[in-house]
Order: structure tokens, then C-alpha cells, then sequence
């Protein structure tokens, strides 16, 4: 079917929240490098880490063919009004229990999304998806085995990860902020919207959390920590772009 | 990323081979001789053991340590390019580390034990990561040539007679060739880009040059110890032949960058073929790497938070540990 500028409007919006997201989730993750809780967690962190950044900018560049900037000119260029990644991937990493549960329920969201995204009728997308498919299994296995590990662990890391999890979920229903073009994307096969991917995830991750033995945390305002989605951040964010950016912007049109 | 082990030059060289029997020492050594290697359970003498975990370790330590300067970069890298070449870069640095535990677990010392002796400040660890990166360009030369000092380092050690300590270092360098590609790459960048760039990569140069002249170690050939651990195989070169090398090898490729290095005496020799330089200061050395350079408190309570942070994980993981520790490499 022929797109209308409006569903290029909304699908320009859907790949800058995904591209955002993913950048930011790697570039928190990738924060552990070197300071995992032991070495083979830290070398799996920094892999899914690199990961994350690699499917962000195979998504800027989808942006790229559809007449947007440079990948480079808009990952590091933009200050944080002008991104659109949700309010939880921008969270410092906090501890370990932290980092970890937000990973479980991002890459949830994030494989479920890629999953529905595999069948859209923008091919580019599709493709990029499809591809993509086995490194989120391989992320989604991580933690649910992390999470199950630890969860099962002792007292002290059961109360840790249901901590988290109380602290993180909430945060992590931003991610499925609706949109004003979810229904014209959805009718067009394009996406079928943030209601849906959300109605998945709630369902998915609840089984991992209550085989685990965990409590699915009861979320008092769903809506708390919606706005990422139009520019609207926490005070981390900022502060992150601005250490991102440090070098790149010493001469933006040098080649580094 | 490099581990040449420090040696006591003061301790008599008896001291390595006092109480071994005297034939199976001869068996080892003519072993040895025929270019068999050493695996965890065959007989070994006490002092091949101990300085070969010593040297190991210390290596381990580098590596894990060696992360840190460069991977307060990963989260400044410019652009996607470098942020995803330096991400896999650090994340094999770590992966070097978890090798070489293994590699020295083989030999009895638990890692446990091996990362308490290293934020206790009891082991060491190559003394430039004693040195901060200040600018991105820094952590170019780093990958260039720190990681060029570290092949030369642990090419020479790979022919060594340790079996999994060899086998280790065969797929460390094999990694480490695709960082000195990646240092290169980003030097060749800054050097012949904007002014602003050659005068980052020249500052960080100029700065790093010192600490990468004290990299291979003071000169050993006159040790007491290094002939011994020379037939052992424990140690393949002396610090001063590998150090040549490394001149021979890079100082001809930076200055062909048009960079300078802060050493008016710096030049082949034509009638040695050897490099004359200015010797660098080893009391400052010694200083170092006993704790005083700029970065040694720095690297090691950034390491102790790392660990205390992470205990609770690895109590919860907590299994009953393995006697026989099988080597990954
Ligand atoms: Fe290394
Ligand atoms: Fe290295
Ligand atoms: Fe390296």
C-alpha cells in the first residue's frame, strides 16, 4: 500500500522512540564495563550493551534513507528535549539488582515489539527486525535465568530484585506510552500499537516473575513516568547526552 | 593486557631450585628442552609454580585494571564507529582477565584469592595503567601502543612452557591485533585531522611516552633469576630485546604520522641496529609501581567498589567450589 505523509509522521516517531531507547539502554548498560559483579556477567552485559547500540543505529539509519541526518548527527548532536526515549532506560544504573531487572523488563518490551515489527509492511523495518530477533532471545534467556537465579538466590537478593522490581515497573510502563498515530499504524499494518505490545508484556514477564517467585508490583498511576515520548525527561537525562556527546562536539564536523 | 612479571633481582638465584629432587627436576627440565609444555597436573618445581602464577596473575590483574582507564571512554566515544570498536575492545580486556584467572587457577591460586591480593595492593599489575587518560586521544594511544607493547610481551610468552598459559595467550593476541588495528586507526584519525586533533593526539604522546619506555620493565639481562626461568621457558625475552623490538616496530610508524616524541636522543643506531634513547627515569618507576604514581589509589578503589558492590551477587550464586579447576584455554 502507498504510505500517506501522516503514517510516515507516525513511523518516523515509532523509530526514533525505538532508536532512542535502544541507544540509551546501551550506552547506561555499557557503563558496567569493567565493573560487573563478576567477569562473565560483566562480559555478557557489555555484549547485549553493544548489542542494543548496534540495533539503535541500524534504526537510525532506516531514518536516514527516509531523509533524516546523519546516524552520527543525530545520536550526538540533539540535547534531550528532542529525544524520545522513555523515562526508564535514561535511570542511572544504580546497583547491579537494578541494572539488571530493568534489563528483564526492557528487553521483554523490546523483543515482543521486534517480534510484531518482523511481519510490518515497511520492509526496511521488517528486515531490521527479523535480523535482530536472535540477539534479543539471547537477552530475554539472560534474564530469565538472572532473575531466577537470584530471585532464588538467598533472602538478601530475593529482596533485592523484588525491590527493583517494585522501583522499575512502574518506569518501565513508559514504554508503552501510547501515541497519537498507534490506531492509523495499526490500520495500516504498519504497527499494531502500544496497547497491544503492552497487553504481551504484562503477561510475559508475570510468568517469569511469578515462576521466580516474585510479586508483580501493583502500579498505583501508570501514567507517572509517561512523557519521554514527546521530550519530556528526567533530570539523568541531559547530564548523560552531555558526557556522550563531550567529544564529538569538541569539532562536529571532524572525523573521528 | 601485559604481564612481565617483577622480579626481586636481589634474591639468590639457589633460592629457585633449593630442595627439588633432583631428578625429577632434570626430567622437567629436559621435558623442557624438547619443547613439550607443562600441563596443571604434571610435576613442576615450587618456584616454577609460584613465579608462573605470580607472572600470570599479574597479567590477569593488568588486563581487569587495564579496562579501566579506557573504558572511562566508552560512554564519550565520538560517534557510533568508535563507541562500538572500543565497547569490544574493553569487553575483550575483561575477557583477557577471565582467561588468564583461569590460566593461574590451574596452578592452585583460587581467583578469589588472586582479586582480594590485587585490591589489597599485595600483587601488582603493569604499572602504566597507573597513568590517567585525560583526553580521548589518550585512549587512542593506549590501544595503539600499549596494545602494541602487550603483543610483542605476550607473542614471546606464548612460546612459553606452560600449557594453559600458552594456550591462553594464543587467543588473547589473536584479539589484541584487531585493538592495535583499532589504536592505529584512531591515532591515524586525530593525526592527520583537524589542528585541534594532531594537538590532542601529540599532548597525549608526549605524556604517554615515559610510561610506555618503563612498559617491557628495567633491564634484566644481568638478573640472577632470569637465566633459570629462561631455560624454564617461564620467561622468553629480557625486558631490554623486547623493548628494542617495540622501537623497532612503532617509533618508525609515528614518526611517520609526523608526530614527535619527547626524546632528543631517540634514533636507530646504525652500526648496533639497535635503538639509542635517553634511559627513563626508573626511580620514578619503582615508585610507581609501589603504590605513589598519579592513578595507583584511584584504579584500585574504583576495583574494591567494583567487588564490594558485586558480593551480594556472587553470595547468591554461591556454589561448592571445584577442587580441579579445568583450564579454558
Ligand atoms: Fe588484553
Ligand atoms: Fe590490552
Ligand atoms: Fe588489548
Amino acid at each position: 500500500m502507498e504510505l500517506t505523509e501522516r503514517h510516515v509522521e507516525g513511523l518516523k516517531h515509532l523509530l526514533y522512540k525505538m532508536a532512542d531507547d535502544l541507544l540509551i539502554i546501551g550506552h547506561r548498560n555499557s557503563e558496567w564495563t569493567g565493573m560487573g559483579p563478576i567477569l562473565e556477567e560483566d562480559i555478557a552485559f557489555s555484549s547485549m550493551a553493544q548489542d542494543k547500540i548496534g540495533q539503535s543505529l541500524a534504526i537510525y539509519n532506516i531514518l536516514h534513507e527516509m531523509g533524516e541526518q546523519e546516524p552520527d548527527t543525530v545520536a550526538f548532536t540533539r540535547n534531550a528535549s528532542s529525544f524520545h526515549c522513555s523515562q526508564l532506560v535514561e535511570q542511572p544504573i544504580g546497583e547491579y539488582d537494578f541494572s539488571l531487572v530493568r534489563h528483564f523488563l526492557y528487553d521483554y518490551a523490546d523483543a515482543i515489539r521486534f517480534d510484531m515489527l518482523s511481519n510490518s509492511i515497511f520492509e526496511p523495518l521488517a528486515m531490521v527486525c527479523k535480523k535482530f530477533r536472535g540477539e534479543l532471545k539471547y537477552h530475554t534467556m539472560h534474564a530469565n535465568i538472572w532473575i531466577k537465579d537470584l530471585a532464588e538466590g538467598n533472602e538478601e537478593s530475593k529482596t533485592r530484585i523484588q525491590n527493583a522490581l517494585n522501583k522499575a515497573y512502574p518506569m518501565a510502563l513508559s514504554l508503552f506510552e501510547p501515541s497519537e498515530f498507534d490506531k492509523e499504524l495499526s490500520e495500516a499494518e504498519i504497527f499494531s500499537g502500544e496497547a497491544k505490545c503492552r497487553t504481551i508484556w504484562e503477561k510475559e514477564v508475570g510468568t517469569v516473575i511469578l515462576e521466580a517467585g516474585l510479586e508483580i508490583p501493583q502500579v498505583s498511576d501508570p501514567e507517572e513516568y509517561y512523557g519521554g515520548r514527546s521530550g519530556k525527561h528526567t533530570e539523568h537525562l541531559q547530564p548523560l547526552l552531555d558526557e556522550m556527546t563531550e567529544v564529538f562536539q569538541i569539532d562536529p564536523t571532524a572525523d573521528w | 593486557m601485559y604481564g612481565n612479571a617483577y622480579i626481586d633481582p636481589k634474591k639468590a638465584n639457589s633460592s629457585l631450585v633449593d630442595g627439588e629432587n633432583p631428578e625429577k627436576l632434570a626430567e622437567f627440565e629436559a621435558r623442557i628442552a624438547r619443547g613439550e609444555k607443562i600441563e596443571p597436573k604434571d610435576w613442576m618445581p615450587a618456584m616454577y609454580r609460584k613465579q608462573l602464577v605470580r607472572m600470570i596473575e599479574q597479567h590477569a590483574h593488568s588486563e581487569i585494571i587495564g579496562s579501566l582507564p579506557e573504558g572511562t571512554w566508552i560512554t564519550r566515544a565520538p560517534g557510533f564507529r568508535r563507541k562500538l570498536a572500543l565497547m569490544a575492545k574493553v569487553q575483550d580486556e575483561v575477557g583477557h582477565a577471565q582467561l588468564l584467572y583461569n590460566a593461574a587457577e590451574t596452578l592452585g591460586k583460587s581467583r578469589e584469592d588472586m582479586i582480594n591480593d590485587l585490591i589489597s595492593g599485595k600483587s601488582k599489575y603493569s604499572n602504566v595503567f597507573n597513568y590517567p587518560a585525560k583526553t580521548w586521544a589518550d585512549s587512542a594511544v593506549i590501544a595503539w601502543l600499549i596494545d602494541a607493547g602487550a603483543i610483542v610481551n605476550q607473542l614471546a610468552n606464548s612460546r612459553g612452557s606452560y600449557g594453559p598459559y600458552c594456550r591462553a595467550l594464543e587467543r588473547i593476541c589473536a584479539e589484541e591485533s584487531f585493538h592495535l588495528k583499532y589504536g592505529h586507526d584512531n591515532v591515524v584519525f586525530l593525526a592527520t585531522g583537524t589542528s585541534k586533533q594532531r594537538e590532542m593526539v601529540q599532548d597525549a604522546l608526549t605524556r604517554w611516552w615515559p610510561p610506555i619506555m618503563h612498559f617491557f620493565g628495567p633491564s634484566d639481562k644481568d638478573s640472577v633469576h632470569s637465566e633459570t626461568l629462561m631455560r624454564w621457558k617461564v620467561k622468553m625475552a629480557s625486558n631490554d630485546d623486547m623493548r628494542q623490538q617495540f622501537l623497532n616496530m612503532y617509533v618508525p610508524k609515528i614518526w611517520d604520522l609526523g608526530l614527535t616524541l619527547p626524546d632528543a636522543n631517540l634514533k636507530k643506531n646504525e652500526e648496533t641496529g639497535k635503538w639509542d634513547y635517553t634511559e627513563p627515569d626508573w626511580e620514578e618507576f619503582k615508585r610507581v609501581i609501589n603504590g605513589g604514581g598519579p592513578c595507583n589509589a584511584e584504579r584500585l578503589a574504583v576495583r574494591r567498589t567494583a567487588e564490594e558492590n558485586g558480593q551480594w551477587v556472587r553470595k547468591a550464586l554461591l556454589k561448592e567450589s571445584e577442587t580441579y579447576v579445568t583450564p579454558l584455554s
